[in-house]
């Protein structure tokens, strides 16, 4: 069932992605770590849909956010960084998937583990943590590229300062501050071992990015002794685009 | 990024698989009728380079689900599953 979605608030995160506040009609709520299909029809009937994660904490108001990251050759994603505009209408399907969600009831132990704009679902579970007042300890490792491309980083940086129980570990893959004590580079295990909660904790553990990188940190968590029943994954595609 | 690496997983299906199940089915469990692995479907290996779209068993390859759609018709075929089974209490339900 496709909704109608208005287009209320923009806002850029980094140069190449954009945050669109929509306003969706009958929206039914969500759950942190949901996302919806979001359908866009050229005047001659042709159609694409791509997926995007929901950024926001699960509000009553009928409102979403998603941030998208725009694809040099992408076919949705340059439209709706570059052209799409306040009061423009788009099509939403959703809230989908029960899977990889993080529910307020949960009390357990959360590591979150972020590559490039797999933070925006595992934001939104930050998010639905802090509007509730749910004091499960949570720790989020998110490797990024360089530092001008982390998304909604005073946000964070104000969510670990006012909130013990929240700790962020940056890691970048080719660029990294000046004096960064650790050099530019795919996560390792020594990072792994170093910035996550220990197996013996039980955390449930929620990993997203490029297919690449789920791949490589799963099998690092698994390697450093943490169970695979207790990691939960999504992907997206090497263009980022899932569709 | 290498060949083996082009696929994504059971969440991304969700959307298309909408249409036909009325309860979500990522968190559903299913079992591969090749190796007998219990999977949930959220991850389930799933190839969007093709006319439709297809689910392999995240162990062994197998093909669980393949959907295709035309203007008029959706094909399903479930054949690679021995069976899939919803937890009835813990389908998604809003936070807000």
């Amino acid at each position: 069932m496709w909704r109608t979605a208005k287009v209320v608030r923009l806002h850029d995160e980094t140069p190449t992605a954009r945050t669109l506040a929509l306003a969706v009609l009958d929206w039914p709520g969500h759950v942190a770590g949901q996302h919806v299909d979001v359908r866009l029809t050229a005047p001659d009937g042709y159609s694409a849909v791509r997926s995007y994660s929901i950024a926001s904490a699960p509000s009553s108001d009928g409102r979403i956010e998603i941030t998208i990251e725009r694809l040099p050759n992408g076919e949705v994603s340059p439209y709706l960084t570059q052209q799409v505009m306040v009061g423009d209408e788009l099509e939403v399907r959703g809230p989908i998937g029960g899977w990889f969600v993080w529910r307020r009831e949960q009390t357990e132990p959360i590591q979150l583990v972020a590559g490039g704009s797999g933070i925006v679902p595992l934001m939104a579970m930050l998010r639905s943590r802090a509007s509730t007042g749910n004091v499960a300890p949570f720790r989020l490792l998110y490797s990024a590229r360089e530092p001008g491309a982390v998304f909604y980083r005073d946000e964070l940086q104000t969510l670990s300062s006012q909130d013990d129980s929240v700790a962020i570990t940056y890691a970048y893959t080719r660029v990294t501050p000046k004096d960064w004590p650790r050099p530019a580079g795919r996560i390792d295990a020594e990072l792994i071992g170093n910035s996550t909660w220990l197996p013996d904790l039980r955390p449930t553990t929620y990993v997203c990015g490029p297919t690449s990188f789920v791949e490589h940190a799963t099998d690092l968590l698994i390697a450093a002794g943490h169970d695979r029943k207790r990691i939960r994954t999504e992907r997206f595609g090497a263009t980022g685009e899932r569709k | 990024m290498s060949a083996t690496m082009n696929y994504l997983d059971g969440n991304a299906a969700a959307g298309e698989l909408s249409r036909i199940f009325a309860v979500d089915i990522t968190s559903a469990e299913g079992q591969c009728a090749n190796c007998g692995a219990r999977r949930r479907f959220g991850e389930a290996h799933l190839y969007l380079q093709c006319p439709g779209l297809v689910a392999r068993c995240p162990l062994c390859g197998h093909v669980l689900l393949r959907l295709a759609s035309t203007q008029e018709r959706v094909f399903l075929d479930l054949r690679g599953m021995t069976y899939l089974t919803f937890d009835t209490k813990q389908q998604p339900e809003a936070d807000s």
